[in-house]
C-alpha cells in the first residue's frame, strides 16, 4: 500500500509540541506513508483570528489548502483545531460559489487559486480510512496489553458533527465517538470508557479565563484516574498542552493532586510500533510517563 | 424493525422528601415511530403516575420537553427513539438536562437559565413612530442577517451542554443568552446594538470565556449553530469598537500580528501581547516548558516559506480594525 499526503503540521508542532512533528514522522516511516510537508502554510488562526477577521481567516486557510491542491494530495493535520479551521473553510467555500470567488480574487493576487480539489482530514481519520486498523494491527512489535489508556478525543475533530460528516467517511457520533477507542484496541491497549472523553480541555480560554481552563482540564484528568486509566491519548496538540503542561495548575484548581502520562496519537501509536521513546520525542512531554 | 426491546434507567429525584437521587429501571418494547417524549408518557401512565416531566406542544416549538439521553441533550417530542437505540444500544439513560438543578425527576428549575435570558433585554429596542404614513421593510437580505436566530424556542439544549456554564462559570451567560442578543445586534430596526455587545463583551460573563467547544451547536434541535453566532458577535465587537482592549480582544488580534510577522504563529509573542504585564505569571509553566525543549526562542522562530505571499494576502485581505 503506498500512501502519500501533503501534512499541515500546524504551528504547536513547530513550537511548543516538537515531539508531535517527530513522532508523526516517526509513525509515517514506520508504516511507509510518504508526507510532503506543507512549509508554505500560515497559522490556521486557531480558532481565535476568526473572531477579529472572519474573511481573512477565510483567505489564509484557503491559501493553505491550496498548496496542498498545488501538490494533488489529499491534505493531513495532526491539530484538531487546524483540522476545525482548515475543513470549516472547505466546507464554506465549497458550498458557497459567491464566497468561494471573493476569496479567490485575493488569492489571484499571489498567483494562487482554490479549486476544492483535496480533502482535509485529521491523520487520525486518515489512518482509519486509508491505512485501515487491521493493517495497523498486523505491523504491531510492542502491545500495549499491560496499559489502560484513556482516549481523549478533543473537541475539534468530533464536534460539530455536521463538519465532521461533511470531512470524514467514519461517521463518528459526537456523543458516542469510538475510533481512538479503536484504535488503542488495534494496538493491543484496553481503552478506558470515562465521561470526559468527548469533552473539553478548556484550551481556548487560557489566557482569558484560566480558572476554566484549569478546572476543565483537571476535571478530565480526574475522570481519567477514577476509571484506572495508566495515561491518556489526544490527537491534539492544544489539548495535550493542557493535559500534560498545566496538571500543576489543574491541581491547585480543583483541589486535587492529578498526575497523569499524556501521550500524543502518534507517540502512542509509535510505540506500539516499536519506535524508541527518543524516537516519538517523549523526553519533551512535561509529565514523565515513567513507564516506558 | 418492528419492535425493540430497550432497557431504560430513569432518573428520580424529588428535592423536597429525597436525599439522594435513585434511578428505576424499565424494560419496554419500543416501536419505530415513537420519540423520547413518547416513553415518557408510558412511563408515567402505564408504570408510575408519580414521575414527572414538562410537556406542552408536542411540536418541537414549545420547547419545555428537554432531557438528557445518555448525557446527550435532546428535545424528547422531535428525538426518535430508534436514532438514540442506533447510537447507544439498547439500554439508555434519561436524565434532566442539568442534575443539579433538579426540582423533580426530569423538572429543572430554570431560573438562571432565564435570568441570563433577561439579561439581554431580549426585546426590540427603537424608536417607534406612532402614526407611520408608510410600512417599515425590512429586506429579505437584512433579514437573512439573523440567520434564524429568532428561531431559538429556550429549550435550553445548548445552555445546559455548555462546560462552562456546567463546570466552572455560572456567571458566564452562556449560549442560548448570546443567540438571543446576536437576535437583535443583527436585527436592522433595533437601536441598541452597542450597549447590547457592551454586555456581551464583558469578561467573566460575555462571549469571550467561549471555549470554543462546540457543545451548543451539537445540542441545539433547532440547528440554529450557536458558536457561529458567539463568532458573530464577536465580529461586531470590532466592527461597532465596542470592543474593550484586554487580554481577550488582544489574543484575538495578536493572530493577525504574528500571522503577518512570521506566517506562522509565534507562540511566545502572542502571550506576551495579549498579557502585557501579566505575562509574568506564566514564567513557572514556561520554564518547565523550556527544559523540555518546548520554547522556540525569538531569534530562532522560524517562518512560514514565501512569506511575502502571506504579508501581502494580509495587506489586501483585512476586514476589521483594533
Amino acid at each position: 500500500m503506498s500512501l502519500k499526503y501533503a501534512l499541515y503540521t500546524g504551528c504547536t508542532a513547530r513550537e511548543s509540541t516538537p515531539e508531535l512533528m517527530k513522532s508523526t514522522l516517526a509513525v509515517a516511516k514506520k508504516l511507509g506513508i510518504e508526507l510532503v510537508v506543507l512549509d508554505e502554510a500560515s497559522c490556521c488562526g486557531a480558532s481565535h483570528l476568526q473572531d477579529f477577521d472572519d474573511f481573512l481567516s477565510l483567505v489564509l486557510n484557503a491559501r493553505n489548502i491550496c498548496y496542498a491542491e498545488k501538490h494533488n494530495l489529499p491534505m493531513i493535520t495532526i491539530c484538531n483545531t487546524c483540522q476545525l479551521n482548515t475543513a470549516l473553510t472547505k466546507e464554506r467555500l465549497d458550498n458557497n460559489p459567491e464566497l468561494k470567488a471573493k476569496v479567490n480574487e485575493k488569492l489571484k493576487e499571489v498567483g494562487l487559486e482554490y479549486k476544492g480539489s483535496v480533502s482535509v482530514r485529521h491523520f487520525l481519520y486518515a489512518l482509519i480510512e486509508d491505512y485501515g486498523l487491521d493493517n495497523i494491527r498486523k505491523k504491531v512489535v510492542k502491545p500495549l496489553s499491560s496499559f489502560n489508556i484513556a482516549p481523549f478525543y478533543g473537541c475539534h475533530n468530533i464536534r460539530p458533527s455536521e463538519l465532521h460528516h461533511f470531512t470524514n467517511k467514519t461517521k463518528e457520533s459526537a456523543y458516542n465517538p469510538t475510533s481512538l477507542d479503536e484504535l488503542i484496541e488495534a494496538l493491543e491497549g484496553n481503552s478506558v470508557d470515562y465521561e470526559h472523553k468527548n469533552k473539553c480541555c478548556g484550551f481556548h480560554a487560557d489566557l482569558q479565563a484560566p480558572h476554566t481552563a484549569n478546572r476543565l482540564t483537571g476535571n478530565a484528568i480526574v475522570d481519567a484516574m477514577d476509571n484506572n486509566a495508566d495515561m491518556m491519548v489526544t490527537p491534539c496538540p492544544l489539548c495535550h498542552l493542557n493535559l500534560d503542561v498545566k496538571q500543576h495548575a489543574a491541581s491547585k484548581e480543583i483541589g486535587r493532586e492529578v498526575h497523569m502520562p499524556i501521550l500524543h496519537l502518534p507517540q502512542l501509536i509509535g510505540l506500539a510500533l516499536g519506535c524508541t521513546p527518543e524516537e516519538v520525542g517523549l523526553n519533551h512531554n512535561v509529565t514523565k510517563a515513567e513507564f516506558v | 424493525m418492528e419492535k425493540q426491546k430497550v432497557t431504560i434507567n430513569v432518573f428520580r429525584f424529588n428535592k423536597e422528601t429525597d436525599y439522594l437521587p435513585h434511578y428505576d429501571k424499565y424494560e419496554l418494547e419500543i416501536s419505530k415511530d415513537e420519540v423520547v417524549l413518547d416513553i415518557l408518557n408510558r412511563i408515567k401512565w402505564e408504570h408510575d403516575g408519580s414521575f414527572t416531566y414538562r410537556r406542552s406542544c408536542r411540536h418541537g416549538i414549545c420547547g419545555s420537553c428537554a432531557i438528557k439521553v445518555n448525557g446527550r441533550s435532546t428535545l424528547a417530542c422531535k428525538e426518535r427513539m430508534i436514532d438514540m437505540i442506533e447510537l447507544f444500544g439498547n439500554e439508555l439513560t434519561f436524565e434532566p438536562v442539568s442534575k443539579k438543578r433538579v426540582v423533580k425527576d426530569m423538572v429543572v428549575d430554570k431560573k438562571d437559565f432565564w435570568d441570563k435570558y433577561d439579561a439581554m433585554r431580549p426585546y426590540l429596542i427603537a424608536k417607534i413612530d406612532e402614526h407611520p404614513k408608510s410600512e417599515n421593510i425590512v429586506s429579505p437580505k437584512e433579514a437573512e442577517k439573523i440567520e434564524e436566530a429568532d428561531y431559538c424556542i429556550q429549550c435550553g439544549c445548548c445552555y445546559y451542554a455548555c462546560p462552562v456554564v456546567n463546570e466552572t462559570n455560572e456567571e458566564y451567560f452562556g449560549p442560548a443568552a448570546f443567540v438571543k442578543a446576536y437576535r437583535f445586534t443583527a436585527d436592522i430596526r433595533d437601536n441598541d446594538k452597542e450597549d447590547r455587545l457592551k454586555i456581551v463583551d464583558e469578561l467573566g460573563k460575555g462571549v469571550w470565556d467561549c471555549v470554543k467547544c462546540f457543545e451548543c451547536t451539537e445540542a441545539c434541535p433547532k440547528d440554529l449553530d450557536p458558536m457561529k453566532k458567539i463568532t458573530h458577535l464577536h465580529n461586531q465587537l470590532f466592527e461597532e469598537g465596542v470592543v474593550q482592549n484586554n487580554v481577550a480582544s488582544r489574543h484575538a488580534v495578536g493572530f493577525k500580528k504574528s500571522i503577518e510577522k512570521h506566517g506562522i504563529l509565534d507562540e511566545g509573542m502572542l502571550v506576551a501581547y495579549s498579557e502585557g504585564f501579566g505575562v509574568l505569571k506564566h514564567i513557572p509553566e514556561a520554564f518547565e516548558m523550556w527544559k523540555n525543549g518546548k520554547i522556540v526562542m525569538p531569534w530562532s522562530m522560524p517562518k512560514s516559506k514565501k512569506l511575502d505571499e502571506i504579508k501581502k494576502l494580509v495587506k489586501i485581505s483585512s476586514t476589521a480594525k483594533f
